[in-house]
């Protein structure tokens, strides 16, 4: 789907981004992970030209993104900003409108698709009126989400969406986010600084640092199978947790116990995360996990301590630990 | 009538139409221009926000115009563009470029970048990102910058009438020189009051919401457009012959309001300072104006004066007027002053005139020559005994006699001179005196006699006729009120005087006012 070929980006002589490529798969949710300064938005804002290459090029869909005109490029592509970026002069209605209007739309579909989208991120109707600086942080994040929505667009890039929310906001926006099905058919490319908003959210992760990608892989392949010390070192902080979340039930699927289910087994599927596994537990007697394999027809089944067990398994068969 | 003992109220209802009218034309003015300096303003602002290199010099140069003088500007204008609304407006609209482009500046670069960062990865154009976003935002600064440039432009517009563009300095420097305070205050008062009006209105825009912003900014071009035609309306009353009148002459009895009033002269008239106006006579701009008998110009520019056939003009003989005290003190003063006495006749006076307005010859060496050639310079002593202090007028006649009061006093006598020239208009150089910051200074008989006494018409008509009545008779009076002596005539009469083209009246068959008068009428 998106094609980034040896793409360099060179300010006077300070390389920000120097020859990375990578690829985004259509319907991935890519993350460019990276410390301030890695050159994570350049390359980011190199996708939509809001910032020339100096070298290299992007492919969308197989098509050079430099062979068409940025305004015709731009409207085909989703940008959501850190500090949302609504037009203050514009009420949430007509932010909501920009594209359609750009894309000459009439105005009836506008008004509909707008109430459509409003819904679906959990804002009121009655917020359509009013003006953005009459909005909480959060939910002008959810309107500016609203308006590269919009147009339904292939591709949506991000910009630390939810950088600038304090934690409960974020983490209830990221919830949403995960669920919301208009975001399950894009391919999203997100930057971040947040580890844990990256493994939380991205299909994979593109790790980089000064201008360069790092390792590019799913997180359960940077946590086990990282490049090198920069991305274990990267990861030390919160590794326990980021193992948690990353790990699928079906990742450690051999070390679980086949056994029958007991009465008043709680129903799982594999490809949930060991966290939302153990978060499952109410920590009462005779409590069971039932787990249906995602593609086998495979079932196990697996009280805390077994699922506990089976962690320690994985862990201890991983090569580097 | 008495002018002193009316309020500023009658005044003002007695000059309503001309009140209204020049108040008309200030609006006007002021919108005229500012209109043009947006249209100027705005794209160079817009410019330089976008190529930041250019926004140093552009700013620079926006900035030193701001601090030319305002009267020099005018000044400047005068040889490029002539004299009238043109060069005024060009003078205002350069005053008007600096807020405005400042301001538009530093609204657009102002824009929080995050915004036009969304517009730009949106997909809008560099223009849809322009009208849309930058200059919506920037709106209420480069609003704040309309209306400083508006503001500026009330206040220069009144020095607009020095060019005979009108506005309401008409009657504020017709007021200065015909020492008349309600005229002043006629002119005053009201351009205050636009300033503070149009400051007010602007104000209550710029702090609209965004959303009402919208349609204020739609309606404002129009509403500029609209006051800008403001000008046009009292000029639009045109005649056959324009006449030219400086302010002092227009509100003197012996001026404009006499013509008026015993000649029963109606003519399209525009105010303008005398230092332009020969000029304009002489390139046909204008076809009557209001002079001085004795001016060099006349000379210069091929004009002549129209007999005053019902004398309403009264005789202006220049004598030197001195404090008494000062008399007192340097008693050698007199003496040496009367030394001019009956020195100089009309003709002499306007060579010497026209060697300073119109050969710009230094009036210093014309004085000095016309003192050697009739034997009375003498070397100077370099006296210090005491200063005398001499004033004078701000045009070439008074400096030239003021240069020679200095070299006699400093030949003849052991005392020292200072002088304060260019003291503009007769109440400034009058309170001056009173207010014993300087001795002395040449004064007019007329000009005594009606700007500064100011008597009872049926005075005025009892002494005018003669002129050693009228000199008599201001010589007593300022004896009396003032303690100012006048000392003896020079000799010449530099009275007001219409005059017109040597040419045009020959075509015409004018030779007096009434004949002036009579051919305005003939259909």
């Amino acid at each position: 789907m998106i094609k980034v070929d040896h793409l360099s980006k060179s300010f006077g002589k300070t390389k920000a981004v120097d020859q990375i490529s990578f690829e985004v798969a259509g319907g991935e949710n890519l993350i460019l992970l990276g410390t301030s300064g890695c050159g994570k938005t350049t390359t980011l804002k190199m996708i939509n030209r809001l910032i020339e290459p100096t070298g290299g090029k992007v492919l969308i869909n197989d098509q050079n993104i430099m062979d068409q005109p940025p305004e015709m490029l731009r409207r085909g592509i989703g940008y959501v900003l850190q500090n949302n970026g609504l037009f203050p002069h514009y009420t949430v209605a007509e932010n909501i409108a920009i594209v359609p209007r750009l894309l000459k739309w009439d105005e009836k579909r506008i008004k509909h698709r707008a109430s459509e989208l409003l819904e679906k991120l959990h804002l009121d109707k009655k917020y359509l009126n009013v003006y953005p600086n009459e909005l909480s942080g959060g939910q002008q994040q959810r309107v500016g989400l609203a308006r590269a929505l919009v147009a339904d667009p292939p591709v949506l890039l991000m910009d630390e969406p939810f950088g600038a929310l304090d934690n409960v906001t974020r983490s209830k926006i990221q919830a949403e986010f995960k669920v919301l099905d208009e975001l399950k058919r894009k391919t999203i490319i997100m930057v971040t600084h947040d580890v844990q908003e990256a493994f939380e959210l991205g299909n994979r992760i593109c790790l980089m640092d000064k201008g360069k990608v790092i390792q590019n892989g799913t997180p359960t392949e940077l946590l086990f199978k990282p490049a090198n010390a920069f991305v274990k070192d990267f990861l030390k902080e919160q590794r326990l947790q980021l193992e948690f979340k990353a790990l699928r039930l079906n990742d450690i699927w051999k070390y679980l116990p086949s056994q029958t289910p007991k009465q008043g087994s709680v129903n799982l599927h594999g490809d949930v995360s060991f966290w939302s596994a153990i978060e499952t537990f109410k920590f009462i007697k005779t409590e069971h996990l039932h787990i249906k394999h995602q593609q086998k027809d495979d079932y196990r089944s697996a009280g805390f301590e077994e699922l506990m067990s089976a962690f320690y398994q994985y862990k201890k068969h991983q090569p580097h630990e | 009538m008495n002018e002193q003992q009316q309020t500023l109220w009658q005044f003002m209802a007695q000059q309503s139409d001309k009140l209204l009218m020049q108040t008309l034309q200030h609006i006007g003015l002021t919108f005229i221009s500012l209109i043009i300096a947006v249209l100027i303003g705005l794209p160079l602002g817009i410019l330089i926000a976008r190529k930041k290199k250019l926004s140093g010099s552009v700013l620079g140069v926006a900035g030193i115009l701001q601090t030319i003088p305002s009267i020099a500007l005018l000044g400047f204008m005068i040889p490029l563009l002539g004299i009238g609304a043109k060069p005024a407006i060009v003078a205002l609209l350069l005053y008007a470029l600096l807020p405005i482009i400042r301001n538009t500046y530093t609204g657009i670069t102002g824009v929080d970048a995050s915004v036009k960062e969304a517009a730009e990865a949106m997909g809008m154009s560099k223009w849809q990102v322009l009208f849309k976003v930058e200059l919506p935002l920037a709106m209420p600064v480069i609003l704040a910058g309309i209306r400083t440039a508006t503001v500026i432009n009330v206040g220069v517009a009144t020095l607009a009438s020095y060019i005979a563009a009108g506005g309401l300095g008409e009657f504020i420097f017709g007021g200065i020189s015909l020492n008349n305070t309600n005229m002043i205050l006629a002119g005053a008062i009201p351009a205050a009051l636009l300033a503070i009006l149009f400051d007010f209105l602007l104000s209550r825009l710029q702090h609209l919401n965004l959303k009402k912003l919208k349609t204020a900014t739609a309606t404002l071009p129009m509403l500029l457009f609209i006051l800008a035609c403001f000008y046009f309306i009292p000029s639009a009353y045109g005649g056959k012959l324009t006449a030219g009148f400086t302010p002092e002459f227009m509100g003197r009895q012996d001026g404009n309001l006499g013509l008026q009033s015993k000649y029963g002269l109606k003519i399209h008239t525009i105010v303008i300072s005398d230092a332009v106006m020969y000029k304009a006579a002489f390139e046909k701009e204008l076809d009557v104006i209001s002079g001085y008998s004795t001016d060099g110009r006349l000379k210069a520019y091929g004009l002549i004066v129209l007999d005053d056939d019902k004398k309403i003009f009264p005789p202006y003989y220049a004598a030197p007027i001195v404090r008494d005290d000062a008399l007192q003190k340097f008693p050698e003063l007199e003496k040496t002053l009367n030394l001019l006495a009956g020195k100089i006749n009309d003709s002499v006076m306007t060579d010497l005139n026209y060697r300073t307005d119109y050969l710009h010859q230094n009036p210093e060496r014309v004085a000095k020559d016309f003192l050697m050639a009739h034997n009375l310079l003498r070397p100077e002593r370099g006296g210090s005994n005491g200063i005398i202090r001499i004033g004078s007028k701000i045009f070439g006649e008074q400096y030239i006699l003021a240069s020679m009061y200095t070299m006699l006093i400093k030949g003849y006598t052991d005392y020292d001179v200072a002088t304060k020239t260019g003291l503009g208009g007769t109440k400034i150089c009058f309170d001056a005196m009173t207010n014993n910051q300087i001795d002395l200074y040449p004064e007019y008989t007329g000009t005594g006699l009606l700007a500064i006494l100011q008597p009872s018409q049926k005075e005025i008509d009892a002494v005018t006729g003669d002129k050693e009545k009228t000199y008599t008779y201001v010589k007593n009076e300022f004896e009396k009120r003032y303690h100012i002596k006048w000392l003896q005539p020079i000799g010449f009469n530099n009275a007001y005087a219409l005059m017109m083209r040597k040419k045009q009246a020959g075509e015409l068959g004018v030779k007096t006012i009434s004949n002036l008068k009579q051919y305005l009428e003939r259909k």
